[in-house]
């Protein structure tokens, strides 16, 4: 049985699924407009053909060292309550079928805030991808501000 | 719940709020044969309407209405039936009122009877049928009436509305995209395109904006039975009237100034109004006047609300003020009458000798003010006493776009509402920046206004290069403030967009938005700036309320302030502008025959396009310097800022004049001050007035 197609992306050495479901557009890494104040995970608002997308920085976002400046970088633009969100990764790569039957629990030993955002781990050939949940990604970006 | 009942309960909620106002008017003018047959009118079509969609409660207690109201147009309202039946009729309406809205909530009517309101409505037509039948109803002019009434319209779904505002609000953002674009290139072609497109644009908005137009007196239709039940509680004899109830007002911003109304009627009633012997005392008529009335004046309703009652006596307020610790007793001494009128805004103030259940509880006029200030819109207030009161609320016509300013701070770009800046001054230009403890003050014409630093309140920190050389003054309720700021990019209209929910923890914006050259800006909330300067500052609330203007004295060069004077618009480069003051045309001298103000203990030259007008009024006079010289033009009224590349039509120059442009589709005299700075201008003097 199929769980869909996810979108994988990188974030330094580790790979990630974004369910394309979510996906609206995937573009070269935008200038954003700070917003003072926001939550550090924020890397500002842009100008999507005429919308404004909120940028969040996933490496920031869990807890991963930012990139350096000159990365170039992409963004992956989702759509959530009618809000567009932009997630800056490192790097896009293919689209993957994952079937059900190969999909772990999320470890867990692994750091909390990655089994809060991940719904599971999928064992591919090469390596692990750990799965989002878009809707988790962005709704506990209230908690980090808290924390911080 | 399906569309028809939806549509039933939007339909209803509306008739009875006009069959409440009819029936108050039938109480006053029982011999009103219109009035009744509009009343019956309306409980009929409910009544049928209720039928069909098979809601029998509220059926048979409107049968029971519209048999009273039959009775009485048939037969004329008596005297024993003028006191019972108009009571009797509201009552229905009241309760006809709380069916339909618990047939909104639930989707069916409530389980229960209206016996008693009906055995009301009985009694009352029984009454009406002892009498003889009057003389024949003019039957052919009230069809003639109702048929004209009924104009080619069709309902529309208000999301509908709304959504092709939202997409027009997009299509002006492409519109100054594509203006920005094409700016500085030299493409005649494009550039006449541009202006079709720029033109139908502009119609379009005007369009669409007039579709969600609502006529004002919808969110007064209330307002004469509350008047009508607070004279019968408070033994008051009050007539309400409502003027220019047909002005056309965004059904947004009707939304939100329908409570402040409510609340400045009542308080009318309740502390304004006399009692009939107070009255009488006074050589006053028994029954008090209260006006309700609404115009258009530019891009903006003006709607006041007079009353002729006791007015508000300024050494009460202050003595409230000092009682309550408002602010303080120099203060207090030092405030003239309007600024101590200006108290009755303060949070918590009532002078109401006694809290009735009507008003008086200290929530009151702060909060209507901070309503009317949340949509841009402003409250003002003057009174005599024993003359009474009048309330002056200026409020934006739409709130889907808005004039702001852009504002410098870090390297980065804000906006901020313009109705929020009252002015901008440059720090050195006569007005100078010192510290109390910690805190920085402005000191400006003999006041302290509290200060913040912008990149404080961003958490910017210092940063180098910041120059921090301007302040916004900025006007939030009662409280007045200066924003330090770097500098003014350029004032621009926009439409406002909600920030996304991972943002809504950031009190500090209001929104964000794209600029004409696609950049995404925040907008900064005045409200939440204000409460970044803090409460501890009593001293803004003496401060008058300046001019509201946001214009300065810093700007691009090719930005353009318009004004009307002497019959035409005319135009003056942003740069070149000190400052603008409203001033009283009696404090005008004559200084060898030219027209000249005592300005900061100079004469500063004025240039009058145009008659200087009634000595008793006040004008705004532009003070623009050039070469180190000043001189004044008084206006007749403030038009736009615009910022546009001008093509100047130089075959009508003359000294004074450098010629004509179109801006921002008006055709505009641009004045040159060099002229007129060069031929009567005079320095003016640097030095600040002492505080004293």
């Amino acid at each position: 049985m199929s769980a869909g197609d996810y979108v994988i992306v990188r974030l330094g050495a580790q790979e990630f699924g974004i369910p394309v479901a979510d996906i609206r557009d995937v573009l070269r890494r935008q200038k954003t407009t700070p917003v003072p104040l926001a939550p550090r995970a924020i890397a500002g608002l842009l100008n999507l053909r005429g919308r404004i997308a909120t940028a969040i920085d996933l490496r920031l976002r869990l807890g991963l060292p930012p990139a350096a400046a000159s990365a170039e970088g992409t963004m992956v633009v989702v759509e959530r309550e009618g809000e567009l969100y932009a997630l800056t990764v490192d790097a896009v790569g293919d689209v993957l079928r994952i079937e059900q039957d190969r999909l772990e629990p999320v470890p867990a030993a692994r750091d909390p805030e990655w089994r809060h955002v991940a719904t599971a781990v999928y064992a591919a050939a090469h390596g692990l991808i750990v799965l989002f949940d878009v809707g988790r990604l962005l709704d506990i970006v209230p908690r980090l501000r808290a924390a911080s | 719940m399906d569309e028809l009942l939806r549509d039933f309960i939007a339909e209803t909620m509306e008739h009875l709020a006009v069959l409440d106002r009819d029936l108050v008017a039938i109480e006053e003018n029982p011999a009103d044969s219109q009035l009744l047959d509009n009343a019956f009118r309306s409980v009929h079509s409910i009544k049928g309407t209720c039928g069909f969609l098979g809601l029998k409660r509220i059926e048979t207690l409107l049968h029971a209405a519209e048999t009273l109201l039959g009775k009485i147009r048939d037969g004329g309202l008596s005297a024993a039936v003028a006191t019972t039946a108009p009571a009797a009729l509201l009552g229905a309406c009241d309760r006809a009122r709380s069916l339909v809205a618990a047939l909104a909530t639930d989707g069916h009517e409530p389980d229960g009877a209206d016996g008693d309101i009906i055995a009301r409505l009985e009694l009352s037509a029984r009454s009406a049928l002892a009498l003889p039948p009057a003389a024949e109803m003019p039957v052919a002019d009230a069809a003639a009436v109702s048929a004209n009434a009924v104009t080619a319209s069709i309902r529309v779904n208000l999301d509908t509305i709304d959504r092709l505002m939202a997409e027009v609000s997009e299509l002006v953002l492409a519109r100054n995209q594509l203006m920005q674009v094409l700016r500085g290139r030299d493409d005649g072609e494009a550039a006449l395109a541009l202006q079709r497109l720029s033109q139908v644009t502009s119609d379009l908005q005007e369009s669409v904006m007039k579709a969600r137009m609502q006529p004002i007196g919808q969110a007064w239709a209330k307002l004469p039975r509350i008047v009508r039940d607070l004279g019968r509680e408070l033994g008051k004899k009050i007539e309400l009237k409502l003027e220019g109830a047909e002005t056309e007002l965004d059904r947004q911003v009707l939304e939100l100034v329908k409570d402040p109304f409510t609340h400045l009627v009542r308080n009318a009633a309740d502390h304004g109004i006399e009692s009939a012997t107070e009255r009488r005392r006074a050589g006053k008529p028994e029954t008090g006047t209260v006006i309700l009335a609404a115009r258009q004046e530019g891009g903006a309703i003006v709607i006041t609300l007079c009353d002729d009652g006791r007015g508000i006596d300024p050494e009460k307020l202050r003595a409230v003020a000092r009682r309550r610790g408002f602010a303080g007793e120099a203060e207090l001494l030092a405030m003239d009458e309007h600024q101590l009128q200006q108290l009755v805004f303060h949070p918590g103030f009532t002078t109401a000798a006694q809290v009735t259940s009507v008003s008086g509880r200290g929530v009151g006029l702060d909060v209507v003010r901070s309503n009317v200030e949340k949509i841009g819109g402003t409250v003002d207030l003057s009174s005599t006493i024993g003359r009474g009161t009048r309330f002056t609320i200026k409020i934006p016509l739409t709130l889907a776009i808005v004039p702001a300013l852009l504002l410098d701070c870090g390297g980065q770009r804000f906006a901020v509402p313009q109705t929020a800046v009252a002015e901008l001054v440059r720090i050195g230009d006569g007005h100078r920046v010192e510290w109390i403890h910690d805190a920085p003050v402005l000191r400006t014409r003999g006041r302290l206004l509290p200060l913040v630093r912008l990149a404080d309140v961003l958490g910017f920190g210092t940063s180098a290069g910041a120059s921090e050389s301007l302040i916004a003054i900025v006007g939030h309720g009662t409280r007045r403030f200066g924003v330090m700021i770097d500098g003014v990019d350029d004032a621009e209209e926009i439409v406002v967009k909600s920030l996304s929910p991972v943002l809504r923890g950031v009190r500090l914006f209001a929104g964000s938005t794209i600029l004409g050259d696609g950049s995404v800006v925040l907008i900064l909330d005045p409200g939440a700036l204000a409460a970044a300067v803090g409460t501890a500052e009593s001293g803004e609330a003496a401060l008058s309320a300046a001019p509201v203007s946001a214009l300065g004295t810093a700007s691009r060069g090719a930005s353009m302030l318009v004004f009307r004077a002497g019959d035409s618009a005319k135009a003056i480069p942003l740069a070149s502008i000190v400052r603008i003051e409203e001033v009283g045309m009696r404090e005008i001298e004559q200084i060898d025959g030219k027209p000249a103000l005592s300005y900061r203990g100079r004469f500063l030259p004025l240039h009058v396009f145009g008659a200087l007008g009634h000595p008793a009024n006040k004008r705004r006079v532009i003070i623009a310097e050039h070469d180190g010289k000043s001189i004044g033009f008084p206006v007749d009224e403030l038009l736009d800022t615009v910022d546009e590349s001008l093509v100047l039509d130089g075959s009508m120059a003359r000294p004074g004049l450098l010629g004509v442009a179109a801006l921002g589709g008006r055709l505009t005299e641009i004045v040159d001050v060099a002229h007129y700075a060069a031929t009567r201008g005079a320095p003016l003097p640097i030095a600040t007035r002492s505080a004293a």
